[in-house]
């Protein structure tokens, strides 16, 4: 195919002489709902920071097919300062790109009305005045999901957006981007595994490499051949299959149905 | 001890020192009120503290040339707080240790200099504590300048300055100018810790960038209402700190500090007693 969104070609990354990411490939497509699994410190936030140019690789490249301004990012939560005297609907309006005003008196009612939009959509008018520290993780949650959309992505990219909410608001949240993966491509990081195979189309494990599978189940042989320590749980016609948790990697969590 | 009387009041601004010290107090509320905002909501108190205190170098330099103390202090404070953010980001210095590093070089410089300059170094005293009565008339149209051009900048390019300092990494995915916006307001904060040395002086300043921030930041967790805010705590602040060194005849600096302290511990209070006892019923 040739409509690819996204090219990462050879991509290596590291951090001090310590190698993250190395000659990794991967190929976004058009409706792609692509999880990417791995260890904590197997480099999925590297690999998606390279991607939207925030970390400088060692060599490969990164090709779009689209405007940047195309990709959405919801990044990790914790990465967030939960204090800062911001308003919920400020946050939204952040994830503007291109021209705009930047006065505080400007009122650009397209921008304003969009914002609105996607918190009415998303549930949460009645706080769109508060403060963003005085938010539950959910509802934190889907602010930052607002702000990602804003400028109506083809991609869109979501770090970890399954940490820090309940298990009820996880499941309303992969819903939601099933639901908007209708009309874009959506890269989802995560180290659960179990949960996402649920939703997603596509799996690639990234630790250290990263390995693309073009399908939603993956199985044990794989998993281990990639030595990519992860438990899993597949759906669908396999039987339930768990994975011994991997000798040095004590972060992840068991799953039952 | 003389009572605060409305005519004693008015009988006050009728002497040019005392206007001097009202306008002083005014521009230095509205600067370090906008100012101190950013640096609160982004919590660089501490990198602030290394600017303010590197700046003395600058003082040290100026008395043994023979310059103006506040022109090399403004160098200082402006190469200082660029030098900081480049050993964090370049040099990869851990924060903490590269504003400890510009912190006592600053101070190291200072001292060194003063020591070899021949005689007495006049109103050095005044720049450690501040004297905001002997603040000059260049000096107050130079805090005038800067409290209006701040003053627009904020209002200019208000939201370009909240997105980058809430989400700097998002707001690089956004394609704003971050590294631009970082090191211009650095180097503001520089210049309006430089021209607020006189007023609170080089080893209180810290509090007027944080004290009416506080007291605002109890009201309201919006940036846009904070700045307001802060520049009235600000202001309230100096110049009842102001009339109290004036009546009790102590040095202004501390009294300044000393009303904004308790300014923000009644409001404290204040807030605490209407949270705990009376939403109790």
């Amino acid at each position: 195919m040739n409509n690819k969104l996204v090219e990462i070609k050879n991509l290596s990354v590291s951090y001090d002489q310590n190698t993250v990411l190395e000659q990794a490939n991967l190929d976004i497509l058009p409706n792609d709902f692509l999880g990417v699994i791995g260890p904590n410190g197997g480099g999925k936030t590297t690999l998606i920071k390279a991607l939207l140019g925030l970390v400088k690789p060692d060599s490969g490249s990164v090709k779009f097919h689209i405007p940047l301004k195309k990709v959405g990012y919801l990044p990790q939560i914790n990465q967030i300062d939960k204090r800062f005297p911001i308003t919920v609907i400020d946050v939204v309006r952040s994830g503007k790109t291109g021209s705009q005003s930047f006065s505080m008196f400007s009122k650009k009612q397209d921008d304003i009305k969009y914002a609105e939009q996607l918190i009415q959509e998303m549930g949460i008018s009645g706080i769109k005045h508060k403060a963003i520290g005085e938010l539950s993780g959910g509802q934190m949650q889907r602010v930052f999901l607002c702000r990602s959309l804003m400028n109506n992505p083809q991609l869109l990219i979501l770090d970890e957006p399954g940490t820090y909410v309940d298990s009820q608001f996880e499941s309303e949240l992969y819903e939601k981007l099933k639901e908007l993966n209708n009309r874009m491509a959506i890269l989802l990081v995560s180290h659960d595994v179990g949960t996402i195979s649920y939703y997603v189309k596509t799996i690639a494990c990234v630790n250290r490499q990263v390995h693309y599978h073009p399908s939603n189940v993956i199985s044990t042989e794989q998993l281990t051949s990639y030595n990519c320590p992860l438990q899993i749980i597949t759906h669908g016609d396999i039987p339930h299959t768990v994975l011994s948790q991997h000798e040095n990697d004590d972060h992840h969590h068991g799953h039952t149905h | 001890m003389m009572i605060i009387t409305m005519g004693t009041l008015i009988e006050l601004f009728s002497y040019d020192f005392f206007m001097h010290a009202f306008w002083a107090s005014l521009f230095a509320a509205i600067s370090c009120g906008i100012v101190g905002t950013y640096i609160v909501s982004r919590r660089i108190v501490f990198v602030s503290g290394g600017i303010t205190h590197a700046s003395f170098g600058g003082i040290g330099i100026g008395y043994f040339l023979g310059w103006n103390p506040l022109v090399g202090a403004a160098i200082f404070a402006v190469l200082s707080g660029l030098g900081i953010q480049l050993f964090t980001q370049k040099a990869k210095v851990r924060e903490d240790s590269s504003i400890a590093i510009w912190w006592s070089l600053g101070m190291a410089i200072g001292i060194i200099f003063i020591y070899l300059t021949p005689g007495y170094a006049p109103n050095l005293m005044s720049y450690l504590f501040g004297s905001v009565l002997t603040v000059s008339v260049t000096e107050l149209w130079l805090m005038g300048a800067l409290s209006l051009a701040l003053i627009l900048f904020f209002i200019l390019f208000y939201r370009l300055i909240l997105y980058v300092a809430f989400d700097e990494e998002f707001a690089k995915t956004t394609g704003l100018p971050v590294n631009l916006i970082n090191y211009l307001l650095i180097s503001l904060i520089a210049i309006t810790i430089v021209l607020n040395i006189r007023v609170v002086g080089i080893i209180l300043i810290l509090s007027l960038l944080t004290l009416p921030q506080a007291t605002a930041n109890l009201f309201t967790r919006d940036f846009k209402r904070m700045m307001p805010l802060s520049v009235l705590f600000a202001f309230i602040g100096s110049f009842v700190g102001l009339l109290f060194s004036f009546y009790v005849d102590i040095p202004s600096g501390a009294s300044i500090i000393f009303t904004l302290v308790l300014l923000f511990g009644l409001m404290k209070l204040a807030f605490f007693i209407r949270q705990n006892i009376i939403t109790r019923d």
